[in-house]
């Protein structure tokens, strides 16, 4: 993958080329270690290896760094949000092997080798993946807070409708293809908290997006 | 969060093994366990990641039901196409939990392991048996609005959390699992969960050494089946009360039934007496309260949670009146 595919995120911080992308960030301060007040510093850290957006990073880690953390004190990417860091809100919503998770209630250890995508790494370039493009036109959006994980997870979430997997709001399990009704997205983006009540215009916004290929 | 090291278990065996150890704590899903990390409810010193081990299959038993693997997602064992066919309730009941993103992390052993959402034990600095056994109980007269109305003990009111494992106790799941010997051992889902007691710092049956690896469902009973959550929100949110109902009724009487109930006790609920009162009764109303009397016979309020009596007698009749319906 060339840099010029994925301007953000490496070129903030000092680069080693090794065929892929390599970062060795182990100097950087830790900022964050789970949100607890009395870290304790003691702990070893350990090596990790994840691929963020087609991009290898090797971390050495305290095993306590959340994946969150990991993104946003390690890697500088901060497009993933910190909003309660208890898994109740989604905005630290990514993508990892194509599935959506809270990045917050993972540990970064528990990845190593496995291919994350971050809201960083949805854009072609300049052009912007299509559900981006969506919450721009539909305005899914008011302070942008939480706008990075919902889509992520709307993302996600197309993924499983195509998938055919079923959710609470689906009438017959047994239907290999639930359609996606506003009822439906609204219950599988139930994990996506938007504190400005932006959820008219998300659900437009995905109802769009899921119309069109991606 | 306090420090700890983190290590990968290499086979099913040394995971259990792994359990015998002071201040070693097993993390698959991770989204129970460090949540309450981060609030130092839970401060382990060894963390074994299980998320690699081979225990991630879903598989027909030879009998007609399936076996689940401890580590299959609730995402994917929601969505399995024979669960969707056979087992709806089991189905439903993991939709009806946590949000997409938490369901696609959370694990069949885990889900079965998750701690009560108890706002005390979620609170260090107040009393809890649970947590801190012999410091009392601040929900007793505290905020009890969540709390169970059965099963209760003058040490711990709080409830088990699950929607899945009210569905798995109505259609009579069994929990496998392996010690550090490599010995395998079953474990009747009505036996898993253990009610509080003198001694509500034990949830489970499971022993030190010991590792889920699945659960066994038998082939589905007969009828249809429902599962009804009744919620502060219409999703993501932990049941008020719930009902897991497998119901065989045909020209207005009832055959045969199963209810498991979730919010009301320290461990899915089944009633006897209930399915007693519905075998072979004619499917009205009359019958329908009959089943609510023998549910809440020894159902007990503490103030705040007083609500869930009339709540749960008015949920078991909207489900049985829906599912004798037809």
């Amino acid at each position: 993958m060339s840099e010029a595919n994925n301007p953000i995120e490496v070129t903030r911080r000092t680069v080693v080329e090794t065929g892929t992308t390599a970062l060795l960030l182990a100097a950087l301060p830790r900022a964050a270690l789970g949100g607890s007040p009395d870290i304790d510093r003691s702990t070893p850290a350990a090596t990790v290896e994840l691929e963020i957006n087609s991009h290898s990073y090797r971390l050495e880690l305290d095993p306590r760094t959340t994946l969150l953390d990991a993104l946003r004190e390690h890697l500088a990417l901060t497009g993933t949000k910190k909003g309660c860091d208890h898994g109740q809100c989604g905005a630290c919503t990514v993508l990892i092997e194509g599935r959506r998770i809270n990045s917050c209630l993972t540990l970064a250890m528990m990845h190593d080798g496995q291919s994350i995508t971050t809201i960083e790494g949805l854009a072609d370039s300049e052009r912007l993946h299509p559900m981006q493009a969506a919450f721009v036109e539909h305005d899914g959006f008011q302070c942008g807070y939480c706008t990075s994980g919902q889509i992520c997870s709307a993302v996600g979430m197309l993924g499983e409708a195509r998938a055919g997997m079923p959710s609470y709001a689906t009438a017959d399990l047994t239907n290999p293809q639930p359609e996606l009704t506003d009822a439906e997205i609204r219950e599988r983006m139930s994990g996506n908290i938007c504190r400005c009540a932006a959820y008219p215009n998300i659900v437009a916004a995905i109802k769009q997006s899921a119309g069109s290929p991606s | 969060m306090k420090a700890f090291t983190y290590a990968r278990a290499a086979t099913p065996a040394q995971a259990a093994a792994a359990t015998l150890k002071p201040g070693a704590k097993l993390i698959a899903g991770g989204t129970n366990l460090l949540d309450l990390m981060k609030l130092q409810v839970e401060t382990p010193s060894e963390l074994v990641d299980i998320n690699r081990l081979p225990l991630d299959k879903i598989e027909d038993s030879p009998d007609g039901g399936l076996r689940i693997g401890a580590t299959v997602r609730n995402s994917d064992l929601a969505a399995d196409p024979r669960v969707r066919q056979r087992y709806g309730v089991l189905s439903r009941a993991l939709l009806a939990g946590a949000s997409a993103q938490l369901r696609n992390k959370a694990t069949t052993a885990g889900n079965l392991l998750q701690r009560t959402r108890c706002y005390y034990f979620y609170d260090v600095t107040k009393p809890c048996n649970k947590r801190s056994p012999g410091s009392g109980c601040a929900a007793l007269a505290g905020f009890n609005r969540i709390h169970a109305i059965l099963g209760t003990s003058e040490h711990c009111i709080a409830t088990n959390p699950s929607d899945m494992a009210v569905a798995m106790r109505a259609l009579d799941a069994r929990v496998e699992t392996v010690n550090d010997k490599g010995e395998a051992r079953q474990v009747p889902i009505a036996e898993f969960h253990r009610l509080p007691g003198n001694t509500p710092q034990i949830e489970t049956a499971l022993k030190p050494g010991e590792l889920i690896t699945a659960v066994t469902l038998p082939p589905p009973p007969p009828g249809l089946q429902i599962y009804r959550k009744v919620r502060d929100r219409a999703s993501y949110a932990f049941a008020l009360v719930s009902v897991a109902a497998v119901v065989d009724a045909a020209g207005g009487r009832i055959r045969s039934a199963r209810l498991a109930f979730g919010g009301l006790a320290p461990k899915p609920w089944r009633s006897p007496g209930a399915e007693q009162k519905l075998a072979g009764a004619p499917a009205n109303a009359a019958t329908y309260n009959a089943a609510a009397s023998a549910v809440l016979d020894e159902a007990r309020g503490f103030g705040g949670n007083d609500f869930k009596i009339p709540l749960l007698r008015r949920t078991l009749h909207a489900v049985l009146s829906e599912i004798t319906r037809t």
